[in-house]
């Protein structure tokens, strides 16, 4: 096969180009330049960084394969950053990074495979991927501790069709080996936890600099309605927040709901935080086929699936489930292998 | 490899290389010593620029010894603007190099009056325009001779000499880059003041080029030091670069005739066989007053950022006329200022011949070019 690999510089999706060249197919790896701040510089932090972009580019010329930066800043401002700073204006709490995932390596990339002369996009996601009798099936990855099937759960037979997550077979620890083996730099690169285009995970400051306009002050409250304080504008908050709340009472107070329209953050107990369930958007089904009833879901990158009912766009949990942010994703599980995704549109039902 | 990128660099000629290879081993020596090795080292120096001089119809004195292109761009208009003269403007052409026209932006940021003129849809500048430009704060004009991205001969002379009717106090540069392999160059016939050479373009090596000054042009210097260049340009001579700059350039003076009629044929064969080719190709650069090595097409529905890369995976080599650092296509300035729109200048690409250049290597670049614009339409 003919395969283009999206390699961000990281171990995962070095190896990821390391195996398919191992495996003898003709590769192509591609470094989407994403972002670069006010005066032009790239991110530091994240996923994709300067240097980042360099070992990516030094992977490649050991793998002695063509290798490709690909300018995608306007699509990412577009699709992405825009749309981040839009959903935390609009009281939810976005993943920027499945958003990426969704609009710019998958829909983006997918799309050009035929200007690459290219068969399949390879990625360096920890999860698997199944073909049986012509239905594409996802899989969590190998590593449970590192498994990503999470964000990938809006991907649907186009997508599974024409990826592949050679990396998602291995532990993470086989990963670091097989780039220790190969001497790359990255095999042993901490992994990225920051949001790429917020530099140093100070995301509240980078809504402030960047969208000014979208703060409008309002009053912290209680769940009663009474006034505890006042804030400069809900962008920022996040469901299940305890930190930075400037307002000082006996007990632990937590940020319990957002409303956009009044610009109200409503603060409760540890118990105002239970949601018995939550009303889904953009839900997508990995085979097409919708799914109904019981199933197990997960509302967080790396939390436990939980026992779930599935009528419509309601979700109901059997256990109510603490903080819970709309913006978030839920994903489908049927023990290893993803049914679908959505957006949490709101919870408490 | 098919290599149609040589306004990005050349490939060394190999008398070069053997002119320079001295000057990295034996005759190490420091220029400005006191002893035999630095004064061979001297000699070689001051004997490379009476022949590079000579070659441009100027003096040896006029000759400063730069890095490269950007370096001498920027030496100078900052040059200029910072000189003792009570004179700081500039005013460049919109189709500049990168060299000139972000120097201008930092003199505008530090508050010096800057002015870009517009060109016309051929990329050419009037000089009316330029004239109409200038005022007395006015200390510079740069307007380049033949233009990197689209091969367009801008007729320096001529707008030299109106800019100097207007107000003979405005010093006058032209960036000559792309111009030397093929173009007849003497400062005296442009009527410049200051000229950007470097050679890298032409078959030299990377990293050394030359600004011209006219005797009586008041710089100031950018490096300052140790006084080299009559204090024009401080810092150790590049010996073994200015050696190989001199001996590039005689080389590609000999070989200009050739190169203008063989290298000629060769470009326009290879438009004429795109333009069999490939339905409703346009062309950028423009049919009359070009240079001979340039071809600057678009091809309406391929972007050509894909075009290259599939350009490179059958092994030839070509360009969009600018890059980043990290080699992601731009949108061309040049082709923007031209009027194309930012999505038009996204389907355009840059071919350009040098020396090497054969016929048989741009007939089978342009039959693959056919083939791979069928496919990706």
């Amino acid at each position: 096969m003919k395969v283009l690999v999206a390699m961000s510089g990281g171990v995962d999706s070095s190896v990821a180009a390391a195996l398919m060249k191992d495996e003898g197919h003709d590769v192509i790896g591609v470094t989407l330049k994403l972002w670069s701040g006010p005066g032009g510089e790239a991110p530091t932090a994240g996923c994709c960084t300067v240097s980042d972009a360099e070992d990516a580019r030094r992977v490649a010329a050991e793998l002695k394969i063509p290798y490709y930066v690909l300018d995608y800043i306007d699509d990412f401002r577009d699709g992405v950053v825009n749309r981040f700073v839009h959903d935390y204006a609009s009281g939810l709490t976005p993943n920027p990074c499945i958003e990426c995932n969704r609009t710019v390596k998958f829909d983006r990339l997918l799309n050009r495979l035929g200007d690459f002369d290219c068969d399949v996009l390879v990625t360096g996601h920890h999860a698997r991927s199944r073909e049986t009798d012509g239905v594409w099936h996802l899989l969590r990855g190998t590593d449970q501790a590192k498994d990503q099937s999470y964000v990938l759960s809006m991907l649907t037979q186009v997508e599974l069709s024409s990826t592949r997550f050679p990396v998602g077979e291995l532990t993470k620890r086989e990963v670091r080996q097989v780039a220790a083996d190969m001497g790359m730099r990255s095999a042993h690169k901490p992994e990225s936890m920051d949001i790429c285009f917020v530099g140093d995970g100070d995301y509240r400051g980078f809504l402030e600099e960047t969208a000014p306009e979208v703060f409008t002050p309002g009053l912290l409250v209680d769940t009663a309605g009474n006034e505890m304080g006042r804030h400069a504008g809900i962008v920022g908050f996040t469901v299940g927040q305890r930190r930075g709340l400037g307002v000082a009472v006996g007990e632990p107070r937590f940020v319990v709901r957002i409303d956009p329209e009044s610009s109200t953050v409503v603060l409760g107990s540890r118990d105002d935080l239970l949601v018995s369930g939550v009303e889904l958007s953009n839900i997508t089904w990995t085979d097409g086929v919708p799914g109904m009833g019981d199933v197990m879901a997960q509302y967080r990158a790396h939390g436990n699936p939980v026992t779930a009912s599935l009528a419509g766009t309601t979700l109901m949990f059997e256990e109510p489930q603490m903080a819970i942010a709309p913006g978030q994703t839920v994903a489908f599980y049927d023990g290893e292998r993803v049914l679908g995704g959505a957006l949490i549109a709101h919870t408490n039902l | 490899m098919i290599y149609l990128d040589h306004a990005a660099t050349t490939p060394m000629r190999p008398e070069v290389w053997d002119a320079m290879l001295p000057y990295g081993s034996s005759v190490f020596g420091n220029s400005s010593g006191v002893h035999e090795v630095s004064r061979q080292a001297k000699n070689a120096l001051e004997e490379a620029r009476e022949r590079v001089a000579g070659m441009l119809g100027a003096r040896p004195m006029e000759i400063v010894f730069t890095s490269g292109g950007t370096e001498s761009d920027n030496l100078a208009l900052k040059g200029a603007a910072w000189s003792s003269r009570d004179r700081s403007g500039v005013v460049a052409v919109a189709t500049e190099h990168e060299a000139i026209l972000e120097t201008v932006d930092v003199l505008r940021r530090f508050g010096d009056p800057t002015v870009i003129v517009e060109v016309d849809n051929d990329g050419s500048v009037d000089s009316d325009a330029i004239v109409g430009a200038i005022d007395p704060r006015t200390a510079v004009v740069s307007v380049m001779l033949v233009n990197n991205e689209t091969g367009l001969i801008q007729d320096v002379a001529a707008i030299a000499k109106a800019i100097k009717q207007s107000d003979s106090d405005v010093y006058v540069h032209t960036d000559a880059v792309q111009g030397f392999a093929s173009e007849e160059i003497d400062v005296n016939a442009l009527n410049v003041d200051m000229m950007t050479i470097t050679a890298h373009k032409f078959g030299g090596p990377k990293g050394t080029g030359l600004l011209y000054v006219r005797e009586g042009t008041l710089l100031e210097p950018l490096l300052h030091g140790g006084g080299q260049e009559l204090g024009r340009r401080s810092g150790t001579h590049d010996v073994a670069g200015v050696v190989g700059l001199a001996r590039a350039m005689e080389l590609a003076v000999a070989d200009r005739e050739r190169f203008r009629s063989q290298v000629g044929q060769i470009r326009d064969d290879f438009e004429k066989r795109l333009g069999a080719g490939v339905d409703d190709l346009m062309l950028n650069t423009p049919q009359v007053g070009r240079s001979s090595h340039h071809l600057n097409i678009r091809i309406p529905g391929v972007r050509n950022e894909t075009l290259l890369m599939r350009l490179d995976q059958r092994g030839v080599a070509a360009s969009a006329g600018s890059a980043c650092q990290s080699g992601a296509a731009k949108v061309s300035h040049v082709l923007e200022a031209m009027g194309l729109t930012s999505d038009q200048a996204r389907e355009s690409v840059r071919f350009s011949f040098g020396w090497t250049s054969t016929m048989d290597d741009a007939i089978e670049a342009a039959d693959i070019i056919v083939e791979l614009v069928e496919e990706l339409r």
